[in-house]
C-alpha cells in the first residue's frame, strides 16, 4: 500500500544523518539555513536586478522573455517571478502549487525518495520553494519555460523542490539555469526535481548550471515515464564549483517509454564532479541512452558514472560515455554498469577517455591554426553532442548557451 | 629567371633517430611546379613535412628558405600564414569540426560563402560540408576535401602528398582539374607515384629523390615514362642522372 505523504516526510527525519553514497560529504549546518521567504509578490523578470539578469541570462534565462512560454525566477529563499505566458500551462512555486491542488501530496516524494540521503531529508523537512511547472493534457508548449534558482547571499543553502509534470498527450520543453550572484563564491544548493510524464507525453529539460567556486551542488532527480513518453535531458557544466555530485534517475514504468540523457561536463580548478545517471526499464519496448562527454584540467576530479537496468525483456539501452583528460593532475573515473535481469534485452555500453591526439592538432596547424586555437576547436568539439529529439530552435539554442560557456572559459 | 620561392639548401634531417634526407639541395622558382618521385622510402614525404615544419622532422643541418626567410625554426602555422599549403594523403577524422568551419577559417574574409559553395560543388563535397571532417569520408572524398580546403586558403606554395593515389578514375579527372586551375599562378612540389595527375596539370621539372637525395631531374613526363618503362633503377643509370648518385 502507499504510503501517505506524512509517512514519507516523516521517514526523512530518520535520513538527517544519512551520508550519500557518491560525492565526497558537506556539512549542510556549516552554511546559512533560512526558511522560506513568504509566498511573494511577484515582479516582472525585467526589473530583475542587472547583475540577476546578466547571471541568469549565461544560463539561457531572458529577462523580455522573448521566446519563452513562462518564466520562474528564484533568488535564495524568495520566488520573484513565476508565471506561464501560454494557456494550459502552469508555473508557480511549490508551496503555491501545494495550496493550489491538493492532489500534489499524492506524487510528491514518490519519484525522489525523501529518506535517500541527509540531502533530500533537508528538503523534506526544510524546502525553501521551487518551481512547479505543468502542462495539461495535450497541450503543446511552442517555446520553453525558463527557471532559474539563483543564489544571491553568500553562505546560503538553497532547498528547493521542483515538480514538472506533462499531463497525456502534452508537450513540455524546459530551460533551467541555476547560478550564483558573482560576488558569491561560496553557498550550497540542494534541488530536488520530480518529473512525471504521462502517457504520451514529451518533456525536454536543459540544464546550464555556472556556479561559484566554493558551492556545493547536490540535485536529486527522480522521472517517472509513463507508456509512450519521451523525457530528454541535457546537462551542461562548464564552470568550476567545489562539488557536484547527482545520479539522476529515469524510470520507464509505461510500453514504449523513451528516455536520452546528455551531459556535457568540463572540469576546471580543483571542482570535484560526482555526475550519474540511471535508467531502469520496467516495461517492454522501452528504450534509453545516456551519453556523457566530460573534460578535466587543472587539478579537477570527474567521476561519470552510468547504470542501465533492465527489469523486462525487449528493452533496448545504450550508455557511452567519452572524456578527454587535458591535465596529468586531473582525473576522470568512468563507471558504466549494465544490469541486466531478463533475457532478450539490448543493453550496451562504451567508455573511452583520452587526450587530444596530436594529428589533429598538426592537421589544424597545417591549416593555419595557432596551437591553441587547434586545441579549442577540437575540445569544442569534443563536447558538440548531437542533441537528438529537441525542436529545431531549442537545439540551437542550446548549442548556442553550449558555445557561449565555452567562450566564457577562453 | 623569376629568384626561387623556394630553397633547399644541403639538407639533412633524421626522423626517430634515423638519418632521412642526406643533403638535399632543390629550388623551385616562383610560378614554378615541380614533381617529386622517388622510390618508397627515399625521403619524399619526409621532405614536404619537414618544409611544413611537422615535429619529429629533426634539422641536423641545411636551410630552408621560403620567400627568402629561413623558416627552418617556425612553426607549422607560422609556416602556413607565410603561404605554404598542404594537401595530406592522410588526413585525420576530426570529431564535431565540420569541414565548412575549417574551410571559413582556411578562407579568412578572403572568400564569399558563394564562392566557398561553388568550389565545394564542382569538386562534388556539397553535402559534406556540413559533416565532421572525414568521418566515414571515402579515400577519394578525403582527397577532393583536402584540395577544397587548399582552394580556400588560397596559398602561394603548394605541398600535394599523393593527391592521385587510391582514387579512382573519374575522381582523377576531377582532382586532376581542380588542382591544374589551382597551382595557376602558383608554385607547387607534387608527390606522385603513379603520375596520373601528370595527365592533367602542367609540371615544369621533375626531382628524383633517392636515398635521401636529388638523383636526377629534368622532364617531368620523360623521367616518369623512364621509371614506368624501366624502374627506378635502371632511370638513376641513365644519362641525366647527376654524378653524386654513382660516385657513392
Amino acid at each position: 500500500m502507499q504510503s501517505t505523504y506524512e509517512e514519507r516526510i516523516e521517514r526523512a527525519r530518520r535520513a538527517l544523518e544519512k551520508v550519500p553514497a557518491y560525492g565526497p560529504d558537506v556539512d549542510i549546518n556549516q552554511f546559512l539555513l533560512e526558511a522560506a521567504a513568504e509566498e511573494d509578490s511577484y515582479i516582472e523578470p525585467e526589473n530583475l536586478s542587472e547583475t540577476e539578469k546578466r547571471r541568469a541570462l549565461r544560463a539561457g534565462i531572458i529577462a523580455s522573455e522573448e521566446g519563452r512560454s513562462g518564466t520562474f525566477f528564484q533568488r535564495d529563499t524568495k520566488v520573484l517571478c513565476a508565471r506561464p505566458r501560454q494557456e494550459g500551462l502552469e508555473v508557480m512555486s511549490t508551496t503555491g502549487a501545494l495550496k493550489k491542488h491538493e492532489w500534489l501530496t499524492d506524487i510528491m516524494w514518490t519519484a525522489v525518495q525523501p529518506d535517500a540521503d541527509k540531502f533530500t531529508a533537508a528538503v523534506a523537512l526544510h524546502r525553501t520553494h521551487g518551481y512547479f511547472i505543468r502542462t495539461l493534457p495535450g497541450v503543446k508548449t511552442t517555446c520553453p519555460v525558463q527557471a532559474c534558482l539563483y543564489i544571491g547571499k553568500k553562505d546560503l543553502v538553497q532547498r528547493v523542490h521542483n515538480v514538472i509534470i506533462a499531463e497525456p498527450g502534452s508537450e513540455l520543453h524546459i530551460i533551467t539555469g541555476c547560478t550564483t550572484s558573482e560576488d558569491v563564491e561560496s553557498a550550497m544548493h540542494i534541488g530536488i526535481s520530480e518529473f512525471f510524464v504521462r502517457k504520451g507525453a514529451k518533456v525536454t529539460f536543459t540544464m546550464v548550471h555556472t556556479w561559484g567556486k566554493e558551492v556545493h551542488v547536490r540535485p536529486r532527480t527522480g522521472v517517472i515515464v509513463e507508456e509512450g513518453g519521451v523525457y530528454i535531458n541535457n546537462y551542461i557544466c562548464l564552470r568550476e564549483v567545489d562539488s557536484l555530485q547527482m545520479y539522476p534517475s529515469v524510470f520507464l514504468t509505461g510500453p514504449g517509454a523513451r528516455a536520452r540523457m546528455n551531459s556535457i561536463l568540463y572540469g576546471l580548478g580543483h571542482s570535484r564532479f560526482d555526475v550519474g545517471g540511471k535508467i531502469v526499464f520496467q516495461a517492454p519496448e522501452t528504450s534509453g541512452e545516456i551519453i556523457s562527454r566530460v573534460i578535466a584540467d587543472d587539478r579537477s576530479e570527474i567521476v561519470s558514472r552510468g547504470l542501465l537496468v533492465s527489469e523486462t525483456a525487449g528493452v533496448k539501452g545504450h550508455l557511452e560515455c567519452q572524456g578527454l583528460l587535458l591535465s596529468d593532475d586531473a582525473r576522470i573515473y568512468a563507471v558504466p554498469e549494465l544490469d541486466a535481469r531478463k533475457k532478450d534485452v539490448e543493453l550496451s555500453h562504451e567508455a573511452a577517455v583520452g587526450k587530444l591526439a596530436e594529428d589533429q592538432i598538426l592537421y589544424l596547424m597545417s591549416r593555419g591554426l595557432t596551437a591553441n586555437e587547434a586545441t579549442s576547436l577540437l575540445v569544442r568539439g569534443f563536447l558538440n553532442v548531437d542533441i537528438e529529439g529537441l525542436p529545431p530552435d531549442l537545439e540551437a539554442e542550446t548549442k548556442r548557451l553550449l558555445e557561449m560557456e565555452y567562450q566564457g572559459l577562453l | 629567371m623569376t629568384e626561387p620561392i623556394l630553397s633547399i639548401e644541403d639538407l639533412r634531417v633524421s626522423v626517430g633517430g634515423k638519418r632521412i634526407l642526406n643533403g638535399v639541395n632543390l629550388s623551385v622558382r616562383d610560378g614554378e611546379v615541380v614533381c617529386l618521385f622517388g622510390p618508397n622510402g627515399a625521403g619524399k614525404s619526409t621532405l614536404l613535412y619537414t618544409i611544413l615544419g611537422y615535429p619529429g622532422y629533426t634539422i641536423e643541418s641545411g636551410r630552408i628558405l621560403f620567400k627568402g626567410v629561413d623558416v627552418s625554426t617556425l612553426s607549422i602555422d607560422e609556416r602556413v600564414r607565410m603561404g605554404l599549403g598542404i594537401a595530406f594523403q592522410h588526413a585525420p577524422r576530426l570529431r564535431g569540426v565540420k569541414l565548412i568551419d575549417l574551410i571559413h577559417l582556411a578562407a579568412g574574409d578572403g572568400l564569399t560563402d558563394e564562392e566557398i559553395e561553388e568550389a565545394a560543388a564542382r569538386l562534388r563535397m556539397s553535402s559534406f560540408l556540413h559533416r565532421d571532417v572525414n568521418y566515414g569520408f571515402s579515400g577519394g572524398e578525403i582527397k577532393r576535401s583536402e584540395i577544397l580546403q587548399l582552394i580556400a586558403a588560397r596559398s602561394d606554395f603548394l605541398l600535394l602528398d599523393e593527391p592521385d593515389s587510391g582514387v579512382d578514375v573519374e575522381n582523377v579527372v576531377l582532382l586532376g582539374r581542380e588542382i591544374n586551375q589551382l597551382l595557376r599562378g602558383r608554385s607547387g612540389l607534387i608527390i606522385t607515384h603513379v603520375g596520373y595527375i601528370l595527365n592533367f596539370i602542367r609540371a615544369d621539372r621533375a626531382v628524383v629523390l633517392y636515398e635521401g637525395k636529388v638523383a636526377c631531374e629534368g622532364d617531368p613526363y620523360g623521367i616518369l615514362k623512364d621509371i614506368k618503362d624501366k624502374g627506378y633503377k635502371a632511370c638513376l643509370e641513365c644519362d641525366r642522372c647527376s654524378p653524386p648518385t654513382r660516385k657513392e
